[in-house]
């Protein structure tokens, strides 16, 4: 992937989600939403690293995950507004996204919560012998979690081809993580689990792609799950609702410095036109502007939408059995 | 998947030597309910049709967040784009003196989660049947053992034959005096009940609901509307329980044909028990059952 896709890619995060803080200030979105401004790098990165045919669990601060594994803003845009186009046909909302057309199995509001699934779609895909690896997104608070702990386990006994990846940006909410646990770093606790890892600069998305691309081989060559910490930092709050007054305007100004996007547009300015550049900016601008249009013209649900779909429709055991010319008897 | 499931064959010998059969297929797991519930999720979200065993039924409290939040969830909030055909199989029940973690038939915390199915059959028969249909449904399904029918053998069960069970009660005995409604190990001590009272003359209709959710209220409704009685038996808990669903909806269609009292047999708000004598005290018994099928008869 060219720097200019990825930086395509992260600017496309950047603009939906300020768009998105925008809505909520002004009251045009409900619920709450968790931002990832100031990580795409992390996600831009990372994903990078995979081919279509993976699979991506993600977190509730999952629209950059969504974005860099190629789900359209409008789409999104429409799952936030609940109308009927949404991925989920807002029934999931922001924290419950699953496009299965990108295999993408799900933005996740519970914390951890998402953790075993990937950790499932590994197995799925060692028992079926499939070209694929799973990368799982979790933050620094999500480590703690016994979920986190029991599927690393898993993992690794049974060598699945899971990358987890630990967005670490040193909150977990309004806690600062050095004051819930012993060390600073989570990529050390793959030592209990005997799986490599890596920690790498979560800011700067070509360091972060060369890391992941090491780590996905690592998964993809069978020799098991890893896990790959990546420092970084939102520059928003948690969600939608916070002040951020458990941390320093200073620490704030001292990551903004480090601004993914300022990183890769200089990288690009010494191949690329000032003028060039703003173009990109303003194309892209368009396309979000564009996309939440189209969204805002979606419908909402009706009654029987709404209260719809909770079951899947089921074959019998007869038809299953006869389409796949499977024997019931043992 | 499961904790002892290889060479142990499952705690309960349920897996036997599956692990023989299908070595592949069979999965040990480490004691981590929570977690390798959400990986049979994940091979359910990726094709897969994993059944899971939690050893104890107590157990499930540990593994209720990908239940609850995203086994049951996942066809409704991703819009229908996805399915979880997870079946979680569990041994329930008590009168053994396993004590309050271990002994729980706890299935009506369970029917209260919107997208989760629940089973709980009484005959070796139907175990397989719904085992059956339970697989290739394609929704969560909770599958209720009860550990005191593990014992019941019957030979000619196990013959496929393509009749629906989830969501299908099973008529045990006709009558026209009063309904007596139960599911698993209750349908055993109601069906003891009701040949006893038979010889006292009182003809009960003995309803076997085999499936929770979906819950076949129109066998219960036709059925309370040709007696006029009804009666609930279950282990768990009457505060809360199956039965309070079963009445609920009866009450709401069936009133004008009420002609007796309507009445719920179970475990009083208690934790079960170690003592054996204790336990006695706590779970239901054929004698409570007879009492309160005579009772229902009249309000006098």
């Amino acid at each position: 992937m060219d720097n200019v896709l990825i930086y395509r890619k992260a600017l496309l995060i950047r603009l939906f989600e300020e768009k998105v803080d925008w809505l909520f200030s002004r009251g045009k979105l409900g619920g709450t939403t968790h931002l990832c401004i100031g990580q795409e790098a992390s996600a831009v990165g990372v994903v990078s690293a995979l081919r279509p045919q993976d699979y991506v669990v993600s977190t509730h601060r999952g629209h950059g995950h969504l974005i860099a594994k190629g789900a359209v803003p409008w789409r999104i845009f429409a799952e936030l507004l609940g109308r009927k186009d949404g991925y989920c046909m807002g029934k999931g909302g922001t924290q419950h996204i699953c496009v299965t057309e990108l295999n993408f199995l799900g933005t996740n509001g519970i914390t951890g919560g998402g953790i075993p699934i990937a950790t499932g779609a590994g197995l799925s895909i060692k028992l079926s012998g499939e070209d694929r690896v799973c990368v799982c997104f979790f933050g620094d608070g999500a480590s703690n979690q016994g979920t986190f702990h029991e599927s690393l386990n898993m993992a690794s006994v049974w060598k699945l081809p899971v990358i987890y990846v630990c967005e670490n940006n040193m909150y977990g909410m309004s806690t600062r993580f050095s004051d819930i646990s012993k060390f600073e770093d989570i990529a050390i606790r793959a030592a209990s689990y005997g799986i490599p890892s890596l920690i790498v600069d979560g800011m700067d998305a070509e360091k972060v792609r060369e890391a992941a691309v090491r780590m996905v081989e690592v998964a993809r060559d069978g020799r098991g799950p890893a896990l790959l910490e990546t420092k970084t930092y939102r520059f928003c709050g948690h969600s939608k609702s916070d002040p951020k007054s458990y941390r320093t305007r200073d620490e704030e100004a001292e990551w903004k410095a480090r601004d993914p996007l300022l990183k890769m547009e200089a990288v690009l300015l010494k191949k690329m036109k000032v003028e060039d550049l703003d173009a990109i900016k303003e194309e892209t601008r368009k396309e979000i502007e564009d996309a939440y249009e189209k969204a805002c013209a979606s419908k909402v649900l009706d009654r029987a939408e709404s209260i719809g779909g909770v079951y899947a429709a089921s074959e019998t055991p007869g038809e299953a059995a006869r389409a796949r010319k499977l024997t019931l008897q043992a | 998947m499961g904790e002892d499931i290889s060479e142990y064959g499952g705690a309960f010998g349920v897996a036997g030597d599956l692990h023989k059969k299908y070595p592949a297929r069979v999965l040990s797991t480490p004691i981590s309910e929570g977690s390798f519930t959400g990986v049979a999720v994940g091979l359910a979200m990726t094709g897969y049709r994993p059944v899971v065993e939690i050893m104890f039924m107590d157990f499930l409290t540990l593994a209720m967040d990908q239940i609850v939040n995203h086994a049951a969830n996942i066809h409704y909030m991703y819009g229908g784009q996805m399915a979880c055909p997870l079946v979680i199989r569990t041994p329930a029940g008590g009168y053994r003196g396993y004590g309050p973690s271990h002994s729980k038939a706890m299935e009506a915390i369970f029917i209260g989660v919107p997208g989760l199915k629940v089973v709980a059959p009484s005959t070796p028969a139907d175990a397989y049947g719904c085992m059956i249909e339970a697989v290739y449904d394609n929704n969560p399904v909770l599958f209720v053992e009860h550990k005191l029918l593990y014992n019941v053998e019957d030979d000619t069960a196990c013959k496929h034959d393509e009749s629906a069970r989830l969501g299908r009660a099973r008529i045990v005995r006709e009558g026209k005096d009063v309904t007596v409604v139960s599911h698993s190990y209750g349908v055993t001590l109601a069906s003891i009940a009701v040949s006893e009272l038979a010889q006292e003359g009182i003809d009960a209709e003995l309803i076997d609901l085999r499936s929770l959710k979906p819950l076949d209220t129109e066998t219960i409704f036709a059925s309370v509307k040709k007696t006029g009685r009804l009666v609930s038996v279950e282990e768990g808990s009457v505060f809360g329980g199956i039965g309070a669903e079963v009445v609920s909806q009866v009450t709401e269609v069936c009133l004008p044909y009420i002609d007796g009292r309507i009445l719920r047999v179970g475990k009083p708000d208690v934790p079960i028990p170690a003592s054996p004598e204790a336990e006695k005290h706590v779970l239901p018994d054929v004698k409570e059952i007879k009492i309160a099928i005579k009772n229902s008869l009249s309000w006098r």
